[in-house]
């Protein structure tokens, strides 16, 4: 469960990017973090994995307030939520396979079961095929679902995207977001950012809508 | 645990790997510690080498305590029985001039010497050691044997052994200064080598941070290449102390041999050759784990 309680981010140089905003969201829940450019809705996911700290107010992820977590202690709160990118942030100096087994260099698994997973998750996006190319290789459809494989080999509890449609063709922004509605339906919460309106009625879910910081819907 | 064995060996290997990716790279850097450190190991070593000359002097306060030469041996007797009843006094020991020459003809190169003398040139002497090391006291000493009637000179024999043993806790407090800059400066080669590794893995680092990783995880690969440069450079000083005293000694043995010692520059001990490489690859671990800490809060402050 993720839970916001007024909420607020403020920018050093002063600019207020979240104005108390409160929302909850349960577990196994699909919501779009629906606005324009600049209405926070980055900040916003930004403040779930602790890479932004609120201003004020409470962020909980499973009753953690993980606005007052040592440093320390957010690698573990990073493991079990899927982070998607909007410029994913994949390796271009390392293969298809590699970039989906990072995530599993720093678990416990052993190296024979972390590839089994990699590889489990490349199915699960269609890019098992492609697991020895170059992310560069790739068109931007398949990028955002290698991204998507990374953020998924873990097993997360969370799926966290961040604008994860914004450079695809409408049939690849579809089949992404696909792939987020089938995790879903395994019980993985899945909080989606974007601005385009035609996908948000098309997978018909739970939409929070900010404008200039505030949730306005 | 299995776990934990299974990512040292990970970082290990990525260590090794970026080593021997830029061998150039590595050797020049090995190259720039290995000099730095060879100057305090080779200071270490001559003052070794020096110290074990030292030891065979004596640095406790000695007195030699000269007769007259018209001194007969009943007036060398009156003179042992003053010393042995003064206070000031430890021990004395009484040389005859017979020994004495007997002594300066079995140095080495002086035998054709002695025995061109017609008569014995050599006075009767006390070799006393003072209770005090006082210089004060050692000056008001001497004043007062050279006031006897028997004495004809008094020469305090360890002021030069003194003045060696001052120079050689000098020397080892300069070597220590040195030692300590030079750690300094390899620590901040290290920590620079690293952040340029580093800025060239910003993505990965970055990416890594987002996803899970914990600092630990990220700084390991590079405090082992730290340590391993380290390691690297710490060989390469010993190699080049090696070269050095064994060009040194061809020199330092034909000196030794014309004063007829077998003196020669040695090199260091096997523990002291040892704690060089450790302590070497100990700053290198220490400049990376500097470095990386560094740079992992100026992308994630706490």
């Amino acid at each position: 469960m993720i839970s916001f309680s007024s909420v607020s981010k403020r920018y050093p140089g002063g600019q207020e990017a979240l104005k108390s905003v409160s929302f909850t969201i349960a577990q196994g829940e699909f919501a779009f973090i629906a606005g324009h450019s600049g209405a926070g809705k980055s900040t916003l996911l930004k403040l779930i994995p602790a890479i932004e700290r609120p201003s004020s107010g409470a962020v909980l992820v499973n009753g953690q307030n993980v606005g007052a977590l040592k440093r320390s202690a957010l690698p573990y709160l990073r493991r079990n939520l899927g982070l998607v990118f909007q410029d994913q942030k994949l390796l271009y100096d390392r293969s298809v396979f590699q970039n989906v087994l990072l995530p599993l260099a720093f678990s416990d698994l052993s190296g024979r079961e972390a590839e089994r997973r990699a590889r489990a998750a490349l199915e699960k996006v269609g890019l098992a095929a492609r697991e020895r190319a170059n992310p560069v290789q790739l068109s931007g459809g398949e990028q955002q679902r290698l991204a998507i494989a990374r953020a998924v080999v873990n097993r997360p509890a969370t799926l966290i995207a961040d604008e994860p449609t914004a450079n695809l063709d409408a049939a690849a922004a579809i089949a992404a977001l696909e792939i987020f509605a089938s995790f879903q339906q395994v019980g993985v919460t899945v909080l989606v950012a974007t601005h385009d309106e035609a996908l948000i009625e098309r997978f018909a879910q739970r939409v929070l809508r900010l404008a200039g910081g505030s949730i306005v819907e | 645990m299995k776990a934990w064995l299974r990512h040292h060996r990970g970082a290990f290997g990525a260590a090794a790997g970026k080593l021997r990716a830029q061998k150039s790279v590595a050797l020049l850097n090995a190259l720039v510690i290995g000099i730095a450190l060879s100057l305090p190991a080779g200071g270490y070593a001559l003052l070794s080498s020096l110290r074990a000359v030292a030891q065979g002097i004596s640095l406790q306060p000695q007195l030699s305590v000269f007769l007259r030469h018209e001194a007969k041996r009943q007036d060398a007797e009156t003179l042992g029985a003053r010393l042995k009843a003064d206070a000031r006094l430890q021990v004395s020991r009484f040389i005859s001039r017979e020994q004495a020459l007997k002594d300066l003809r079995e140095t080495e190169g002086l035998a054709d010497v002695v025995a061109a003398l017609n008569r014995n040139p050599l006075p009767d002497a006390f070799v006393v050691r003072p209770r005090s090391a006082d210089p004060g006291e050692l000056d008001a000493l001497a004043r007062d044997l050279r006031a006897l009637p028997e004495v004809a000179h008094v020469q305090a024999d360890s002021a030069w052994a003194r003045r060696l043993g001052a120079l050689a806790g000098t020397a080892r407090l300069a070597i220590a200064l040195l030692a300590t800059l030079l750690a300094f400066g390899l620590v901040a080669i290290t920590f620079n080598t690293i952040r340029l590794q580093i800025l060239t893995q910003r993505a990965e680092i970055e990416i890594s941070k987002l996803i899970g990783a914990t600092d630990a995880f990220i700084g390991r690969p590079f405090f082992y290449l730290g340590a391993l440069q380290g390691l690297a450079g710490g060989a390469v000083a010993l190699a080049i102390l090696w070269g050095s005293l064994a060009a040194l000694n061809t020199g330092v043995a034909d000196l030794a041999t014309s004063y007829g010692s077998s003196f020669r520059l040695a090199f260091l001990q096997p523990v002291d050759a040892a704690a060089v490489v450790l302590f070497s690859a100990g700053l290198g671990w220490v400049g990376a784990y500097l470095s990386v800490s560094r740079y992992l809060r100026e992308i994630e402050p706490s």
